[in-house]
């Protein structure tokens, strides 16, 4: 063990660290009355150590599997587990990084970092831990600033390592780098992939953004919406690190934005919104789908 | 052991992500003072306290034949401290105070503000002139509802240990008024803020405590004077009471609506760190509900200066309010007067204080307008 660098969990990830969603539904009450069915029988099993992308149009419900694997939401039907234990609510276990890095204003960087180990009453004993993770996220020039003093990416790199700090077995991102410029956005995901290969938390990442699912997921599940569900699991086999305009790259990318496409037309009609008509192309679909979103474009 | 300490060496090469100064040195800087001009705006209080001077001396008395020393005494002080500001000027500038630095930091900020704020200073005195001129010079006005400037600072020097008649000066009668005030308004707003954590976290705390609130709080503290005194018996304790009734009630309601207002997402995300419920009330939902919080405090401050001089009327026998309604029985207007000076000094100074203290409870707080 070299001096205080925080542990990871063993190599060999032990079987709490898998996810399972068997069946699950969950309707919500809309303001006019009616009943939304934003999940319809999911079932979706995440192995140890896997990071999986959900991806799919607004409305697919994959925000709200996220945040029912959290344990924050109750599905309406269905069973959620996390390893052998059923998810009842939330658990330092699975850490959730939102879009906006909701840090707390009120404390400094470092203080945002060390949260969940006073949250747990575990400060005094882990409080080494805390500059191993400013390390870790490259913040410790910024140890005593306020988070409205932080760029986009800064703040977000905290939120991971807050996240991080309490050894999670599972990591949710829910649309963790879709505030980002372009750049940014390309730094931070081989930030993430960086610390998923260093710690083996499992990581379920939900993106708009096709390209950051390939590029960082050992596989990709399609969800179409209204009712929301899953369409299609897709692995990607492509060798890391990867790379974003190989010929491989591209083709998987393709065949994503066709499945997408005709998901798209055999779903209900509402799927994509009264205003918008029926994507025809893949790039059609990719501006509704706000991949590589205007002026931010990747580069190719 | 895996790569876990390898920075991020992309940090470095990409300033367009740093903001402009790093937050250790954005604090560091002093404003640039303005050094190197010489303002002769500083010596307005001096040439102000002059003309004063000039005018108590020269212009003859027609109110009363019996003028005091000190208000011309008072007048000499300012011209000479003024002088002696002027030519030092560009000395004092605007310095942290740290831990050893503090007395000396104090001293030149305090003299820094009084050059920036001369003008005001010297029209202050100019009013003095004017009040001077209005009563005891020209006799505008008549006596004993309208002394002049030299009775009501004569009054300040001779009723500082004892009003006369065997009654407390105004010294014992600052010190009694902020012990009153004090107490009042520790009790009022911790109370306020503990009511108002309780019924904005807890919806069955709501449920019965929101119309109680709502059917006790706007009763002013002043009304329930005479049940205060039949409780306590002590007009002390009913003294202290009324006034942390009076802060209680803004404290709690701007506490209610500050936890009303948390963000959900910041106790979700305190929930999946593993918070339990004294995490959540006491690290979230309290702290973001601090800028709500003080504009209770704020408003509470405000009701207690006015619980505390109605009740100090009442029973108690010291404090800068029983020494107003004293000297009013007896007609000693100069007395009034003084004491309204005190406490505009004393009460604003208060005032400045919890200002102070807010600013640096909520330094967190961006770009928020302050008040």
């Amino acid at each position: 063990m070299a001096e205080h660098a925080p542990a990871p969990r063993s190599p060999a990830r032990d079987d709490a660290s898998s996810l399972r969603v068997v069946d699950v539904c969950k309707h919500f009450v809309a303001p006019d009355g009616s009943d939304v069915h934003a999940l319809e029988a999911c079932s979706l099993t995440v192995a140890a150590g896997e990071m999986v992308a959900l991806v799919g149009p607004s409305g697919c419900g994959k925000s709200t599997l996220l945040r029912l694997l959290t344990g924050l939401d109750r599905p309406t039907s269905g069973e959620l587990w996390a390893g052998s234990e059923r998810i009842e609510g939330p658990s330092a276990e699975r850490g959730l990084v939102f879009q906006d890095p909701n840090l707390f204003p009120w404390l400094t960087v470092r203080k945002n970092i060390q949260s969940g180990l006073v949250a747990r009453g575990v400060l005094r004993e882990k409080r080494h831990e805390v500059d191993a993770f400013l390390r870790l996220v490259g913040l410790e020039p910024f140890a005593d600033a306020y988070p409205h003093q932080l760029s986009g990416g800064m703040a977000q790199r905290v939120a991971l390592a807050r996240a991080l700090v309490n050894h999670p077995r599972v990591l949710l991102l829910d649309e963790p780098l879709g505030a980002l410029d372009a750049f940014t956005r390309m730094r931070m995901q081989d930030e993430v992939l960086r610390l998923w290969r260093a710690r083996g938390t499992t990581m379920l990442l939900v993106t708009h953004d096709i390209d950051e699912a390939i590029y960082m997921c050992d596989r990709i599940v399609l969800m179409t919406p209204r009712p929301g569900r899953i369409e299609r699991v897709i692995d990607v086999t492509l060798d890391r690190p990867r790379q974003r305009n190989s010929a491989d790259f591209l083709a998987l990318r393709a065949e994503i934005l066709e499945e997408l496409h005709f998901a798209g037309q055999a779903g209900t009609d509402a799927a994509t919104g009264p205003q918008a008509g029926e994507p025809r192309t893949p790039e059609e679909l990719a501006r509704q789908l706000s991949l590589g979103a205007g002026p931010d474009a990747e580069a190719p | 052991m895996p790569t876990l300490d390898m920075p991020l060496r992309t940090m470095a090469h990409n300033p367009a992500q740093l903001p402009a100064t790093p937050p250790a040195r954005a604090t560091a800087a002093p404003p640039p003072a303005r050094a190197g001009r010489f303002a002769p705006a500083a010596f307005a209080p001096s040439a102000a306290a002059a003309v004063a001077w000039a005018v108590h001396y020269w212009v003859p008395s027609h109110q009363t034949d019996k003028p005091t020393h000190i208000y011309p005494k008072f007048l000499l002080i300012v011209l000479v401290a003024g002088v002696v500001l002027g030519l030092t000027q560009r000395l004092w500038r605007r310095v942290k105070p740290t831990a050893w630095n503090f007395p000396l930091a104090f001293a030149s900020n305090l003299l820094h503000w009084a050059v920036a704020s001369a003008p005001v200073l010297a029209a202050g005195v100019l009013l003095l002139c004017a009040w001077d001129l209005v009563t005891l010079k020209l006799a505008l006005v008549p006596l004993p509802y309208f002394p002049g400037p030299d009775a009501v600072f004569q009054t300040l020097v001779n009723d500082w240990r004892s009003a006369g008649l065997g009654q407390p000066g105004l010294a014992e009668c600052m010190t009694s008024s902020l012990a009153l005030l004090l107490s009042g308004y520790a009790v009022g707003s911790v109370l306020g803020i503990a009511f108002g954590l309780l019924i904005g976290w807890f919806p069955v705390a709501r449920y019965w405590g929101v119309p109680v609130m709502k059917l006790v709080g706007p009763i002013p503290a002043t009304a329930l004077i005479p049940m205060a005194l039949m409780l306590f018996r002590n007009p002390t304790l009913s003294a202290v009471w009324l006034i942390a009734l009076a802060v209680w009630f803004p404290v709690a309601m701007l506490t209610l609506s500050g936890v009303m207002n948390v963000r959900a997402s910041y106790l979700d995300v305190a929930r999946t760190l593993g918070a339990g419920q004294g995490y959540l009330v006491f690290r979230v939902a309290l702290p973001a509900a601090l800028p709500n919080i003080f504009v209770g405090l704020f408003m509470g401050m405000g009701t207690s200066f006015l619980t505390l001089v109605v009740a100090e009327g009442v029973g108690v026998q010291a404090g800068l309010g029983w020494y107003i309604d004293w000297a009013r029985a007896y007609s000693d207007y100069a007395k009034v007067y003084a004491a309204l000076i005190i406490m505009a000094a004393y009460f604003s100074t208060i005032m400045t204080l919890l200002f102070r203290v807010r600013d640096h409870v909520l330094v967190w707080q961006k770009g928020v307008i302050k008040w």
